[in-house]
């Protein structure tokens, strides 16, 4: 009955050259089409490096990871490149490049080194910078952009690639509440309406919860708890990774993510009044 | 390649077009323009003939591939390093060149046969390169861009204190004409050197050429340039190698020709943006007319007298440079 999974992981163990102990050790996961899954933990807990490793950016020291089926090792970087779109964090552009020529990158896993882009191409760069919402500011420099126009032009990007799978390290950083609901909700029409599969690191527990169906929470390189948010965020788990006293709410609506848990960090008066 | 490049790049051939036959007007003979033309046509006068035909277009055609090479070098080894200040001569291919270079000054070797010295200084650019890959590689299991910039620095550094150690032994006339083999010079083309060149370098052009959108994505970092299906080590090592080989080719012919290399690509990236499939055939095709009409001033402007067209390059290069970075930052 179980469909291919698109990621799966088995114990990953990787430790980074001159490292004293793993960055990342024991993660197994499983992340089926259509999921938005979401990777929560501390600072410094291994949520990036697990990216990495599911990328191939990283090569694990033992254990395995594949996507939709195969080894990781049996694509190639082209073919991998078709399949999978990453929001990579804190990407420096070394010379200035317009919005529109960095969206045109998208498509170069589909073009090679000479394929002239076609119809094909120019539909899909529209259409991603259209579901961005970068098509005001397509001729500007990335240099020039806000966080936040500059975090929907490399969103626009990996859409250009009309990928199976979008993966994405904490896309929201340094966004305002709009922008930042506005690329959750991005996500959540991906996954609900196109049956693309989500895989993001992020901080917003809370935003975490109302949008991805499964999270899994790193503390220190090894896995904590992994599940649907109401089996992973619960009081005595965020405070023991966390080290700091939290209430769990339930998100009382409107709307569809009605019931989900909502963390609350207390503040130091909080904290003395609740022990 | 859209229209719009396309046509920036059919207007740059035509500019270079224009700028060979008017070069070759120029020199210690004035000729008019009309007798070029005629001349490049297979008729007019004999001694006309001979000065377009054997002696000026073969300069002509030397300095836009010296100066397409050189350009297209920098751009490529500024999207490499990720650093503007990148220049073909930075990571010491022109160091080795000249140690092999001087060498053959200091030996008399370029009084026995006049294709040793350029052939020596094609050896010691090789070792150069392949010394700066080395040391680079043994520093870590992937090329580190920034240990190859550091270690290229270091090694031509080590190569200039040699060359003047060696110098500083010679007798002043192998002193003087080391010295204006390393400002530059044109002065050596003849047809078979110009078509051994050609042969080697427009290859090795086309290559490069050919690597415009991977330097695209390593532009924007070598993880995204992975993630979207880019070999990145296979891509750098490609280039750097590639690269360095057409600087050193055209350092054994022509010396240091310096300045073409760092301020062509940021010249066609300041007008025209940052895109390699433009970027990479502008700056060979503005490179070489750069250096073209700058040998037609170092021929012509001191007359007889031949001044190093490594100082012309500077002289007027850098002026341009100026006004251009001015009137875009306004």
């Amino acid at each position: 009955m179980s469909e291919t999974p698109v990621f799966e992981t088995q114990e990953l163990l990787y430790t980074y050259p001159s490292a004293a102990r793993p960055a990342l050790a024991g993660v197994s996961l499983r992340v089926d089409r259509g999921a938005l899954y979401a990777v929560i933990g501390p600072n410094g807990s291994g949520k990036s490096t697990l990216l990495k490793l599911l990328l191939g950016a990283l090569m694990a020291e033992s254990g395995s990871v594949g996507y939709s089926g195969r080894p990781l090792g049996d694509w190639s970087r082209r073919s991998l490149a078709q399949e999978i779109g990453v929001v990579p964090q804190g990407e420096e552009v070394a010379f200035p490049v317009t919005v529109r020529e960095m969206v045109e990158m998208g498509r170069y896993p589909h073009l090679g080194l000479l394929g002239r882009p076609g119809a094909t191409d120019r539909d899909a760069i529209d259409e991603a910078m259209t579901r961005c919402d970068v098509l005001e500011f397509a001729d500007r420099p990335i240099s020039s952009l806000s966080g936040g126009e500059r975090q929907r032009a490399l969103i626009a990007r990996a859409l250009a690639q009309q990928p199976g799978a979008l993966v994405l390290d904490e896309p929201t950083v340094s966004l305002d509440i709009r922008h930042e609901m506005e690329i959750f909700e991005l996500l959540a029409h991906l996954t609900s309406v196109d049956g693309k599969t989500v895989v993001l690191v992020t901080h917003h527990l809370n935003l975490a919860a109302r949008y991805a169906g499964r999270l899994l929470l790193l503390d220190e390189g090894a896995p904590v708890a992994e599940g649907t948010p109401s089996e992973v965020l619960t009081r005595e788990t965020v405070e023991r990774v966390y080290r700091w006293p939290v209430v769990v709410g339930v998100h009382g609506g409107p709307g569809r993510d009605a019931g989900t848990p909502q963390i609350v960090p207390l503040a130091s008066q909080d904290q003395r009044s609740s022990t | 390649m859209s229209t719009r490049n396309t046509i920036r790049l059919l207007f740059l051939a035509l500019a270079v077009g224009a700028a060979l036959v008017a070069s070759i007007a120029f020199g210690a003979a004035d000729l008019p323009l009309g007798d070029v033309v005629e001349a490049l046509r297979g008729g007019g006068e004999e001694t006309t003939r001979t000065i377009v035909v054997d002696l000026r277009l073969p300069r002509g055609v030397l300095a836009l591939l010296v100066g397409g090479a050189l350009a297209l070098a920098g751009a490529v080894y500024q999207a490499l390093l990720r650093n503007p200040l990148a220049e073909p001569f930075l990571l010491g291919v022109s160091g080795g060149a000249a140690i092999g270079a001087v060498t053959a000054v200091v030996l008399g070797w370029n009084l026995i046969a006049s294709w040793s010295l350029p052939l020596a200084a094609f050896v010691g650019a090789l070792f150069a390169i392949a010394l700066v890959l080395y040391i680079a590689s043994r520093a870590g299991r992937s090329l580190d861009t920034r240990v190859l910039l550091l270690t290229g620095v270091v090694i031509g550094t080590f190569f200039n204190a040699a060359i003047l150690l060696m110098l500083s032994f010679a007798p002043a006339e192998t002193f003087r004409s080391a010295v204006f083999w390393m400002m530059g010079s044109l002065a050596a083309a003849d047809w078979p050197a110009v078509l051994v060149l050609a042969g080697y370098l427009v290859p090795a052009m086309i290559a490069l050429l050919l690597m415009a959108r991977p330097l695209n994505l390593l532009a924007m970092g070598e993880e995204t340039a992975l993630y979207l299906g880019t070999r990145v080590e296979r891509v750098k090592l490609a280039a750097y190698v590639i690269a360095s080989l057409l600087v050193a080719a055209a350092v054994a012919v022509s010396g240091v020709i310096g300045f073409v290399g760092l301020v062509i690509p940021h010249a066609i990236r300041l007008a025209w943006g940052s895109d390699h499939q433009l970027l990479l055939p502008a700056s060979v095709l503005a490179g070489g007319g750069f250096l073209l009409l700058a040998d037609a001033v170092a021929r012509t402007a001191a007359a007889p007298t031949e001044l190093p067209v490594g100082v012309i390059t500077a002289l007027i290069g850098v002026p341009l440079f100026v006004v251009l970075l001015v009137r875009r930052a306004v």
